[in-house]
């Protein structure tokens, strides 16, 4: 056994071995998510409304995702007549493929990052707008009026919300001077007022910037009170009307995992990614201890940021289509610019 | 400007407001229970409450009933069919037929008003449905109190000498958390 593990230790090999392992995690990671969000939504959704949420499957409902996922795989994936066969099959697969892409570039711990890309930012936001044009190509593929409708809402609503938000983004890289995602955690180690959210020397309207950031993730994910592409109550289920079974589950899983990607980047350039604010108390402690804190760090701030996202769905009722624009262009792009423009005078010019 | 601004800072603490309600409900699942799992479990029933009558019984889990009829004549609707005889041995009449049309009855209570031994009494049957009408429009309250003695272990179930044929209608499964059922004060 133990000769096995040095055999696949060296170099050609290892280099195998990590990928395969990290890629099995990625897959793992995205459909566990994907099922248990699921029931922490239904259970948020019914607590806030003072139900019990689902109770008969498992203790709490806790079985209750698998029970629903193998639903899902035995059902038929039906295809209408008159679809666009090709890109009605494909659309899946082109929402699935990037949302689980952007798991690749991110950081979870300070030895847990997949794959440490120099531009590893440019990167998530390249496979995230992808998203858009796979949900476009499956309501257009899909010949429904329902989905064509909802396809056209998320196209404005998406152009509209990029702006802002990589507006934000180039405000925070310009506060870290990187784009790789472990120098930006890297960056706001030691105290917690290192973290970016509290450096307000750089950047006094962080907090706005932080809020812009999460409205436009909201937007970009198409959660409520922005979800303009499953607007059930007028459009059927949006871009998803015409699709059953497991490919309408996989439009479901990308929204949920497009979140995950979403709140870690929060965390990530806001909130100090694995760091947990307290450095210098820990310094005295093994490198792997060490790496554990900051793995159970990074994933409270991931969830207690999900967990908002959910919070809100069950709070606000959906925006008005034109609501939504007015939103953007009028406010968020607006403070967006001043606040970039106050950051690199504060840095650049003082 | 001046109004926009306002706008934006008023819709802000709005959201807020509204966002704090939502934690608010939420939180207090944690504090106190939410509602009942309903089929699982159910509320206390009222003491006043009034679902279809059924017999009372003394200690050793017979009927006070003895057949004289009053709530027969009393009923608005017609809906009670008393008979009864003497049985050998015994000082008072008692019930060999007693059924309840609960289709038709409106739950006035005139039947357990009159009735001069307090041999009926409101159940806190509410959990009623059924595929066939004969279920309810002819409930053999006799029987029903044999079937409640018997699950108390009062009384062994009798010998069905005395009780007219029937096509076995389905008794409705009462849930599990009511309470016992005690005679009105």
């Amino acid at each position: 056994m133990s000769a096995v593990i040095e055999f696949l230790g060296q170099e050609p090999y290892w280099s195998f071995v990590r990928l395969a392992l990290f890629l099995g995690g990625v897959a793992a990671f995205v459909g566990l998510n994907a099922a248990y969000l699921v029931w922490v939504e239904r259970k948020t959704a019914a607590y806030v409304q003072r139900r019990p949420g689902p109770m008969e499957v498992g203790p709490q409902g806790l079985i209750q995702p698998i029970a629903d996922a193998v639903k899902l795989l035995s059902k038929q994936v039906l295809v209408p007549p008159g679809v666009d066969g090709v890109l009605f099959r494909i659309a899946p697969v082109l929402i699935m493929t990037p949302a689980m892409m952007c798991f690749v570039a991110l950081p979870y711990g300070s030895a847990l990052v997949p794959a440490d890309i120099d531009l590893g930012l440019l990167a998530l936001f390249a496979f995230a707008s992808i998203n858009v044009m796979a949900l476009m190509l499956g309501a257009w593929s899909s010949r429904n009026k329902f989905a064509i409708i909802s396809a056209a809402r998320v196209v404005s609503q998406n152009i509209a919300y990029e702006i802002p938000m990589l507006l934000t983004i180039v405000t925070i890289v310009l506060m870290s001077g990187s784009l790789n995602l472990s120098e930006i955690v890297g960056k706001q180690s030691g105290w917690f007022w290192n973290w970016n959210i509290f450096q307000l020397h750089h950047n006094p309207l962080v907090w706005l910037s932080f809020l812009t950031f999460y409205i436009c993730m909201l937007a970009e994910t198409n959660r409520a009170p922005f979800d303009m592409a499953e607007s059930e109550s007028e459009l059927v289920a949006g871009a998803f009307t015409e699709y059953a079974g497991m490919s309408f589950g996989v439009f479901f899983m990308a929204e949920y995992a497009n979140i995950v990607v979403g709140c870690s980047l929060a965390t990530v350039l806001f909130f100090g990614g694995w760091n947990i604010g307290l450095g210098p108390l820990l310094g005295s402690a093994p490198a792997w201890v060490g790496a554990l804190v900051g793995l159970a760090a990074f994933f409270a701030k991931l969830y207690a940021l999900i967990f908002t996202v959910i919070w809100i769905r069950w709070t606000f009722p959906r925006t008005q289509f034109y609501g939504l624009l007015n939103l953007s262009w009028k406010i968020l792009i607006p403070v967006a610019l001043v606040t970039l423009w106050l950051t690199s005078f504060l840095l650049k010019v003082i | 400007m001046k109004k926009s601004f306002k706008e934006i800072v008023g819709g802000a603490v709005s959201l807020v407001t509204g966002m704090r309600i939502t934690l608010d409900q939420f939180l207090k699942n944690f504090r106190k229970d939410h509602n009942v799992p309903y089929p699982h479990a159910t509320l206390p029933i009222p003491d006043r409450y009034r679902g279809h009558i059924i017999f009372t019984n003394d200690e050793a889990g017979q009927s006070t009933c003895i057949a004289c009829k009053s709530c027969e004549k009393s009923c608005p609707s017609d809906c009670i069919v008393v008979e009864g005889e003497k049985k050998e041995g015994a000082k008072k009449k008692s019930a060999t037929i007693f059924e309840l049309d609960f289709t038709k009855c409106s739950l006035c209570g005139s039947c357990v008003e009159v009735c001069p031994t307090d041999a009926l009494m409101f159940s806190k049957r509410y959990n009623l449905a059924s595929t066939s009408k004969a279920v309810y429009s002819k409930i053999d309250l006799i029987k029903d109190l044999e079937t409640r003695m018997a699950k108390q272990g009062l009384r062994q179930p009798a010998p069905a000498q005395t009780a007219p044929i029937q096509p076995a209608p389905v008794q409705p499964t009462e849930p599990q958390q009511i309470p016992q059922e005690t005679p009105q004060q």
